[in-house]
């Protein structure tokens, strides 16, 4: 008998909890928990855009394994969130390193707003927004192994990565505790989490994998491509303005910062295309904008819009660099420019905020080199070497361990058949009806 | 003068440019195609349905040469596109009655070139 009661109360305990969360909800601000909801969508839009804008980039016959891919990061990241993946990211602090398990499977996660993270926005709604971020990291990847990677490869590299990398360095950087918050690194929407983070994963990536076979083809369709990187610059307000937390004048300065930063960037690549190519690409521009929300991502809750600019003109400059001199002098088959593009443009990112950072913009910031704190740049760097080295070296272990696991990469034939029958057995286009 | 036509794999088509280049025949037209050879394709599945239908993607290149040409042609589509493995695809060889180059006027050999 009291065990059945026991029992009874242990199945009902969870939900008495919940009750008592909906009855504490007043702090719930209406406006704020509806942009944080919208910028949840926003940012999920960005994984779809993604894949158009990479799928565009490969030739024909691998497009699909891109958007499979993208897609089953929608999937399996959704998961392995709500399982544990939230709670290693933000739960209680473990040695300022990893969240415990406590919040695992989204337990105690309810209406009732968490006031470390976000106060006026139920809980659920800040872990919704934050697993979009956790969604795209692995997905960004996909540009430097894109047309040679196995699918049963991907599927456990990114489980793998998303819970023993993504996971401890959101901790980090954003989890109350986490030792590179506590350095006083400042990093508003992600750029070291999710850029640097992805970025230099995708070195080692490239590096692991080595070369594809045969020579550079050209982007199978560019209108796919322009299509995705429009979908990645309108979901990026999410991303980057929903940072907020909150439907105020912080998400306003972000949402402006993030869009000059875009326009000065775009416009830079092609210039530099122009000048370098003899030709202004709509390759060239759509990379450049890219590169640009890349940078702007750490900085656009501190900067004004008038530093924006500099930004974006500063990415632009720096991984047309990357892209074109340091990808040819080194060989490395980088094949859609995941690290030329995002890992070069977050680190860029991440300094420029140790630039141009003021608490005119933002009060729980700091102020950076050029309002006269030196200091804030240095810290800023440390927080790239650390993310960045620890991202390479665990990224290079986990892709060696899931090559003798299943293998990474796919057979001759098969590369040269195509991702998407060999590994799908599907074909994105028909020539006949 | 003969015409040549060469069906072959798509992803052997930089390695046949690449020899034929090499053995200065510069005159190509490619056009993407679907054919079926003895081999079995990869059948495509839909919605869990497998699709019926086995033509494969080819790619076809058709080259007009003066006699002299006919040899180092076939050897470098041979070279470019030849991988061992069923389905690599077949060249033939045609008599060609006429060529005119359209701009000048030209006829017979001196139009191929």
């Amino acid at each position: 008998m009291w065990s059945l009661i026991a029992v009874t109360a242990l199945v009902l305990g969870p939900r008495c909890a919940f009750a008592q969360q909906v009855g504490a909800t007043p702090a719930v601000d209406s406006g704020d928990t509806a942009w944080m909801l919208a910028s949840a969508g926003l940012v999920l839009l960005m994984t779809p855009g993604l894949a158009f804008f990479y799928g565009g980039l490969v030739r024909r016959k691998n497009v699909l394994s891109i958007l499979m891919q993208c897609f089953t990061a929608m999937c399996v990241v959704t998961l392995q969130w709500i399982l544990c993946g939230y709670s290693l990211a933000f739960g209680p602090d473990v040695r300022g390193i990893i969240g415990n398990l406590q919040w695992a499977f989204l337990h105690g996660v309810g209406g009732a707003p968490n006031p470390d993270y976000a106060a006026t926005v139920p809980h659920s709604a800040f872990m919704a927004f934050q697993l979009k971020f956790a969604i795209i990291t692995p997905a960004l990847i996909i540009g430097a192994y894109a047309e040679r990677f196995r699918f049963a490869a991907f599927c456990l590299f990114s489980v793998l990565w998303t819970t023993l990398v993504y996971d401890p360095v959101a901790h980090w950087v954003w989890g109350v505790g986490g030792f590179v918050r506590e350095m006083g690194a400042l990093d508003f929407a992600g750029g070291t989490v999710v850029h640097i983070n992805a970025g230099m994963a995708a070195l080692a990536a490239a590096l692991v994998l080595g070369r594809r076979c045969g020579a550079a083809s050209p982007p199978h369709s560019l209108p796919l491509a322009i299509l995705g990187a429009g979908m990645l610059w309108f979901g990026w307000f999410g991303f980057n303005a929903g940072s907020a937390l909150g439907a105020n004048a912080l998400a306003a300065n972000a949402f402006v910062t993030t869009h000059v930063a875009t326009a000065a960037a775009g416009i830079t690549w092609a210039a530099c295309d122009w000048l370098y190519h003899g030709r202004p690409t709509t390759l060239g521009m759509i990379t450049g904008a890219v590169a640009g929300l890349v940078a702007v991502t750490p900085a656009c809750g501190f900067v004004s819009a008038m530093d924006a600019i500099w930004i974006g003109l500063g990415a632009s400059l720096a991984c047309f660099c990357a892209v074109t001199f340091a990808k040819a002098k080194f060989g490395y088959d980088d094949s859609l420019d995941a690290f030329g593009v995002h890992g070069v443009g977050g680190i860029w990112g991440a300094l420029a905020t140790g630039l141009w950072a003021q608490k005119a913009v933002n009060p729980a910031g700091a102020d950076g080199l050029f309002g006269g704190n030196p200091g804030l740049l240095l810290v800023q760097f440390k927080a790239v070497v650390i993310t960045a080295a620890f991202a390479f070296a665990a990224s290079w272990v986990l892709l060696r361990l899931v090559d003798a696991v299943v293998g990474l990469r796919v057979s001759e034939h098969e590369e040269r058949v195509g991702l998407d029958l060999t590994q799908h057995r599907e074909a994105a286009y028909t020539i006949l009806e | 003068m003969k015409y040549i036509v060469a069906i072959i794999q798509p992803d052997r088509l930089d390695a046949v440019l690449e020899e034929l280049t090499r053995r200065e025949v510069h005159l190509v037209t490619v056009s993407n195609v679907l054919g079926r050879g003895r081999q079995k394709g990869i059948a495509a599945v839909s919605r869990s349905h497998k699709e019926a239908g086995s033509l494969l993607r080819k790619v076809k290149l058709e080259i007009a040469v003066n006699d002299g040409y006919v040899q180092p042609t076939v050897e470098a589509i041979m070279a470019g596109a030849r991988s061992g493995q069923i389905g690599d695809g077949k060249i033939l060889v045609l008599d060609l009655l006429e060529c005119i180059r359209i701009r000048t006027g030209e006829t017979g050999s001196p139009a191929i070139g």
